[in-house]
């Protein structure tokens, strides 16, 4: 039994890795690509709210159709780090830290594991470029398609959280930059401080519609209201 | 609830973000194969049901989703230590 297990060591799995490119080349037909909160119809809601924002307590806006990419590596392997700095131009974060640039972002996942955010439009050109950088052991996914981001901003921000998580969101223990996955509702959320009165959350595409709900009813004692997303670029491929 | 330190996060969280995984340091047979039913049965379904310390293994599961040990007093459900699976406990029972 013992030797049937033994798996097969195979140095080359990593350069057979089927790479996908998840968007049509430009001048194609665009796709239909819809958000996981698409059914919400935000940016409807949010042209039809825009005169509120400026007295809500809570602006809410998806990032969304942005390309995730995991990658897993071991933090300890200077020669990781340094390629993912080079690819990215951002430091591989440490423990529940994050870093970002003007296109991308690095979240910290676990010891041995990380979320870089781009663009939706160059998820692609990005994991081919920390495919040909990398070496060794390590893995890249594309999870764009799983997750999605909501950002809450504004004075009652904190206040929303403090009522849909049981970490201690205060400014002593969440620092601007910090990232922390936790219970979000009841459910999950890679919950990041983004600034003094910014946070951004990833959640499940699975479990969108839920957080979306829950946050409505958290947020109506504060008044909420919804942005636009202005970083979307690939608006061209999410035709109705 | 507990107030449980990840040696991982290296930060205190709810127990809400955790789940049991059962007795810790449970060793599989080297070699299933070879040894008796009784030692296959012992490692199995025969657990330990301590009054007092008891070593466990738990998951991080709502947050860095990686396994570590407790040692943790059944009784007073005192927390004595936190520890990454690998690495041996200060008190031995």
């Amino acid at each position: 039994m013992s030797d049937v297990l033994t798996p097969e060591v195979d140095i080359d799995a990593t350069a057979k890795v089927a790479v996908m490119k998840q968007l049509p080349e430009p001048g194609l037909r665009p796709v239909r690509a819809e958000s996981p909160l698409h059914h919400a119809q935000l940016d409807e809601m949010a042209v039809a709210a825009a005169a509120d924002s400026a007295s809500a307590g809570v602006v809410l806006c998806e990032q969304k159709l942005r390309g995730h990419l995991v990658i897993r590596g071991d933090s300890k392997d200077r020669q990781f780090a340094l390629s993912v700095t080079k690819v990215l131009g951002l430091e591989l974060p440490g423990k529940l830290q994050s870093a970002r640039a003007k296109d991308a972002s690095i979240r910290w996942i676990s010891p041995d594991e990380w979320l870089v955010v781009v663009p939706g439009d160059q998820a692609f050109a990005v994991e081919t470029q920390l495919r040909e950088a990398l070496d060794g052991h390590f893995a890249i996914v594309n999870v764009s398609g799983g997750q999605t981001i909501i950002s809450l901003s504004g004075p009652s921000a904190r206040d929303v959280l403090m009522k849909s998580t049981p970490y201690d969101v205060h400014d002593r223990n969440f620092p601007i930059g910090k990232v922390v996955t936790t219970v979000f509702a009841k459910t999950q959320a890679v919950i990041t401080r983004a600034g003094e009165e910014s946070w951004e959350m990833v959640v499940r595409r699975s479990f969108a519609d839920y957080c979306w709900l829950w946050l409505q009813d958290s947020c109506a004692e504060f008044g909420l209201a919804v942005q636009q997303d202005k970083g979307n670029k690939t608006m061209v491929f999410q035709t109705g | 609830m507990l107030y449980i330190y990840c040696p991982h996060c290296e930060e205190h969280r709810e127990e809400e973000e955790f789940h049991y995984g059962g007795q810790a340091h449970v060793a599989r047979p080297k070699d299933p194969d070879a040894c008796t039913d009784a030692e296959w049965a012992d490692y199995l379904y025969f657990r330990k049901n301590t009054r007092g310390w008891h070593h466990e293994l738990w998951v991080h599961a709502a947050g860095c989703r990686k396994f570590f040990n407790i040692t943790r007093d059944t009784v007073s459900y005192e927390i004595k230590e936190t520890y990454k699976i690998g690495e041996q406990p200060a008190i031995s029972e």
